[in-house]
């Protein structure tokens, strides 16, 4: 009987200290503010002042992709841009019958397979909404320097090295 | 019925006999102006985006969807109302545009838009009938701000100084061709020209 006391005594005791100890080392994490990266310094209880609205890159030139497969990126203003049940705006100039006339790169013909592989007439549903994957660029500065490395870089490297 | 006709047009034809001609002149002169002053001040109150906006058909299908466009706010703060691109600045013009405008309190009236889906079921021919307007006026409402002859090609991004110096410039097209659905959404675009 007297253990079973001592025992539930011991593990209330241990409780107790582990409590205050985790208190202890949130307080600790509070203190340092680089927690919150994107804060910076501001507190908690402030607000920060918003850094402006960058502008969109408006110069129709074409920009490399960093890697094969991604979505090209677009170099022009899409502002108010429909894209919805009723209209696609992006396609009065990148459809296939509209290109001669607009002078725009042709949707890729990977937009017009269903998920079977089966090529349709029209751009397949599921590519529809082309803002899921093609975006527009501004001239805002990185937050995050970008330390990407395209493969034909890496591979001229490993090259380098063996010779 | 034709006797009141009658005594009507008799008593019109008869001399005045007991008010002086310059009773009449004058008295005429000043109800005429107190007549011509309220038909301007109550067609200028028509023209308002107040009054457009008195009914609920525009203010919340419409009115709702120009407020996310350039055409209401923009770093310049220089806005377009209703008016400035529905109905023409020219007197005849507008006189013209504001007869047809009764069909539209028959519509207030029997309710042809009065809710969102009959608004959207509408919502290609009413569209159709602004953009066949412009195109026949050479988009002249938009010209009354827009003046091609002040364009500055070199400020515009290239995409679109091509296109303005272009087919805009030979007349070839007007602004309306491609500026469809800058103020308002789109209607279902299948068939519309450029759109397929």
């Amino acid at each position: 009987m007297k253990i079973i006391i001592n025992i539930a005594k011991i593990s209330k005791i241990a409780i107790q200290t582990l409590i205050v100890a985790t208190l202890f080392v949130t307080n600790v994490i509070a203190e340092n503010h680089n927690i919150a990266t994107l804060r910076a310094s501001t507190s908690i209880d402030t607000q920060a002042t918003p850094s402006p609205i960058a502008n969109v890159i408006n110069k129709d030139i074409k920009q490399a992709r960093n890697y094969p497969m991604q979505p090209p990126v677009i170099p022009h203003k899409t502002r108010n841009y429909e894209v919805n049940l009723n209209s696609n705006k992006c396609m009065s100039c990148h459809s296939r019958s509209r290109t001669e006339e607009s002078q725009a790169p042709m949707v890729s013909v990977t937009h017009f397979m269903d998920r079977d592989g089966n090529f349709l007439a029209e751009i397949s549903p599921r590519r529809y909404f082309c803002n899921q994957c093609h975006a527009t660029q501004t001239d805002a500065k990185l937050l995050v320097e970008n330390d990407f490395v395209d493969m034909h870089t890496l591979m001229k490297a490993k090259r380098a090295a063996k010779d | 019925m034709k006797k009141i006709i009658q005594i009507g047009w008799q008593t019109l034809k008869k001399p005045s006999a007991y008010f002086s001609l310059g009773f009449l002149v004058i008295g005429g002169f000043i109800a005429g102006i107190i007549f011509w002053g309220g038909f301007n001040t109550a067609l200028e109150a028509t023209n308002t985006e107040q009054f457009c906006i008195s009914c609920h058909e525009m203010e919340n299908n419409v009115y709702e969807e120009l407020k996310t466009t350039i055409h209401f706010s923009n770093r310049s703060g220089v806005r377009a109302t209703c008016p400035d691109c529905h109905v023409p600045h020219k007197w005849t013009d507008k006189i013209a545009r504001k007869m047809q405008a009764s069909k539209e309190v028959w519509g207030k009236i029997f309710g042809t838009i009065n809710t969102r889906d009959k608004f959207l079921a509408h919502r290609k021919r009413l569209a159709q009938n602004e953009w066949t307007r412009l195109k026949a006026n050479d988009s002249l409402e938009c010209r009354n701000c827009h003046n091609f002859d002040y364009m500055d090609f070199t400020a515009q991004s290239p995409r679109a100084s091509q296109q303005h110096s272009t087919s805009l410039a030979s007349g070839d097209k007007t602004c309306i061709d491609c500026h469809k659905g800058i103020a308002h959404q789109l209607p279902d675009m299948k068939g519309v020209e450029g759109w397929e």
